[in-house]
């Protein structure tokens, strides 16, 4: 029993590396639109340090690098926008939620009903494929940002400890943002279209994640009721780890939780897709 | 997430009971029936506004009560008109959704409890649907097949080796999907079904939207694998060709039963009764008064067509060779395309518009 069990163990491994090994060859079928792509995502940063440098000019005419913003001086800021970029380099899953939906009203969906293969599964390991040649690409261009950027990290490199937790923090952002957008994607079962949702999802995630402006600038009660919601784990908590935002027993229970909305979204992508099959089936297929 | 498939696989491994024995049929449907909940979408801004509060909908019965038997082996034609719920029973038999009422098994397992064990000793091919990378070469699909069928890797490249040659598409292995032709396509879908070896074989309508040599092609190879491999096939089309090619056994469904089961000659015999007899007339004769034989249906001097009730032919015939001179006599069924379209409009005519499914109400989710 235990060496069949072994044995569908690796073979679950091998699937799994097979999925991602085509899925990684399916994107760079595209290589150029992606090269582009994965490049331009780096524009932003330009026009988001000029908007920072207008704000604390305002603050400060005299000297906009000495002015404070809810204790984050102007370096705070940029280096702080700059971890929410690795964050949501991670966190991020375009396209994902609507390419579930598009299975689902198209019925490709009925490929993993027919395959041995699971659709939740698969979706899982095509994105980490799409992640590792996103990394590929990107690597470089964030080194040289960096780089370019030291000035602004006045705390320099953390301790290895916040690093680990910080790396840890990355990867389960990565499976917290893959099975919320999961979720939404597979609510495609109930509504023929899910753009209006995640439209919805995506401006919240925009504001309370952090992606535009690090939480602990809001004011109570919006701080505590932003703490408590899993987006922030999608942003700010990583980049606050860096930062040594977070630290001993806060951090050891904000990591519990990250790990535990991560769980409580993987469970719910599961039962959301066992309800869907059956509700599928019950108006067409 | 991470390893519940492998999870499932041990316990239905576990529990394996031989549930299939060769004196069962290999397929089994009982009382088989399926109706869907459509929403009633009435004309109108005011409906439509109407109908974000309050929603009507309606039971459509795509399969009512179907019953049938499958021996290992055969070669079965799910025929009838659009929306009669062919491709509902292909998609109940593939577990892609729930009956409403009635059981079925295939090869002994009940097809929507989706057990692995049965997924991988089956196939569904849908000829309007694509199971292939679109942007990447068919071998690379054909490689994750064989990860999730669990395919060894020599029987592997025996059957790819086998099924590339049959259906001559060897050197179109390495190319994007997404730059074959539709024909080409198709039979790569094909070899995607067969990598496994699946016992059972759906095909819903394979060769819609090919060329007649592709449709030829696809005929040719089907027939000659179900043949070498004994494997049962229920097949879907619209074209006549595949199925007289093809299938021994014909199951006629329209309105959501089964109207005729038995072979395709038997369909004219049961649902026609006239034949159409042509006639050479010898020169300087006429077609006057013939009539009176039955209707005519096609006159082009020297020839004339005209349907005859089955069971005046030779009466008619008599008749005929005594009063006029013939050059050449021929007596032939009437089209087989005609009497299916005969048959169902003759099944829809019953009840036309109380409870006709229709294939897109049955293909939206």
């Amino acid at each position: 029993m235990s060496d069949s069990r072994s044995q569908n163990l690796l073979d679950g491994f091998k699937t799994r590396w097979m999925i991602l090994r085509i899925a990684l060859s399916e994107r760079l079928a595209y290589r150029g639109d992606f090269v582009l792509g994965t490049l331009m995502r780096f524009l932003p940063i330009i026009t988001q340090i000029f908007l920072w440098w207008a704000i604390f000019q305002s603050i400060n005419p005299e000297d906009p690098n000495a002015g404070r913003l809810s204790g984050y001086s102007f370096q705070d800021m940029v280096a702080y926008y700059l971890l929410t970029m690795v964050g949501r380099a991670f966190s991020s899953m375009p396209g994902l939620s609507s390419s579930i939906a598009t299975k689902i009203r198209d019925g490709e969906i009925k490929k993993f009903l027919v395959q041995p293969v699971d659709l939740i599964t698969f979706l899982f390991w095509s994105r980490v494929a799409h992640k590792i040649a996103y990394y590929t690409i990107s690597t470089l261009p964030f080194a040289l940002v960096f780089f370019l950027c030291r000035s602004y990290f006045t705390l320099g490199w953390p301790d290895p400890w916040t690093m680990a937790a910080f790396v840890a923090s990355l990867f389960l952002s990565f499976a917290l943002g893959f099975y919320l957008e999961a979720c939404i994607g597979l609510v495609g079962f109930w509504m023929l279209e899910v753009s209006s949702l995640l439209f919805v999802y995506m401006l919240f995630q925009f504001f309370l994640s952090g992606h535009m402006f690090p939480l602990d600038i809001l004011p109570e009660p919006f701080l505590s009721i932003v703490s408590f919601l899993p987006i922030k784990y999608l942003a700010y908590f990583p980049a606050a780890v860096f930062l040594g935002k977070v630290q001993g027993t806060q951090l050891a229970m904000d990591m519990g939780m990250l790990l535990a909305w991560t769980i409580f979204f993987f469970v719910m992508s599961q039962v959301i897709y066992r309800r869907g099959l059956k509700h599928y089936s019950g108006y067409g297929g | 997430m991470l390893f519940k498939e492998t999870g499932n696989v041990a316990r239905v491994r576990q529990n394996a009971i031989p549930r299939y024995t060769e004196r069962m049929s290999i397929i089994q449907i009982d009382q088989l029936a399926k109706s869907y909940r459509v929403y009633q979408k009435k004309e109108g801004l005011r409906e439509a506004l109407r109908g974000l509060w309050h929603r009507e909908y309606k039971e459509v019965d795509a399969v009512k009560q179907i019953s049938l038997r499958v021996e290992p082996g055969e070669f079965v034609a799910f025929l009838g008109p659009n929306g009669a719920g062919k491709t509902t029973t292909l998609k109940l038999l593939s577990g892609v959704i729930y009956p409403t009422s009635g059981t079925a098994t295939v090869m002994g397992y009940v097809p929507w409890e989706r057990s692995l064990d049965y997924r991988r000793r089956f196939a569904l091919v849908m000829g309007q649907k694509n199971q292939l990378w679109w942007d990447l070469p068919a071998q690379e699909s054909f490689r994750l097949h064989q990860q999730i069928y669990k395919i060894e890797a020599s029987e592997f490249q025996k059957t790819l080796d086998e099924l590339t040659s049959l259906l001559t598409v060897r050197e179109l292995l390495g190319r994007p999907v997404r730059e074959l032709s539709l024909g080409e396509r198709m039979k790569m879908e094909l070899i995607a079904a067969l990598l496994h070896r699946p016992e059972v074989l759906f095909l819903d309508e394979p060769t819609i939207g090919l060329d007649v040599i592709a449709q030829h092609n696809i005929q040719q190879f089907l027939k000659f694998y179900q043949a070498e491999r004994g494997i049962t096939i229920l097949l879907t089309s619209h074209y006549m060709k595949d199925i007289a090619a093809l299938c021994q056994r014909v199951v006629v469904i329209a309105q959501g039963q089964i109207q005729y089961d038995g072979s395709l000659s038997g369909i004219v015999d049961s649902f026609s009764g006239d034949k159409i007899i042509t006639l050479q007339l010898a020169v300087g004769q006429t077609d006057a008064g013939l009539e009176r034989f039955g209707q005519l249906e096609k006159v082009a001097m020297p020839r004339v067509s005209f349907r005859c009730p089955r069971n005046e032919v030779s009466k008619s015939l008599a008749e005929i060779l005594s009063n006029y001179q013939i050059d050449d006599i021929a007596v032939e069924d009437p089209p087989l395309e005609e009497t299916i379209a005969k048959l169902f409009t003759h099944v829809s005519g019953d009840n036309v518009d109380s409870n006709a499914a229709s294939d897109s109400v049955a293909s939206k989710p």
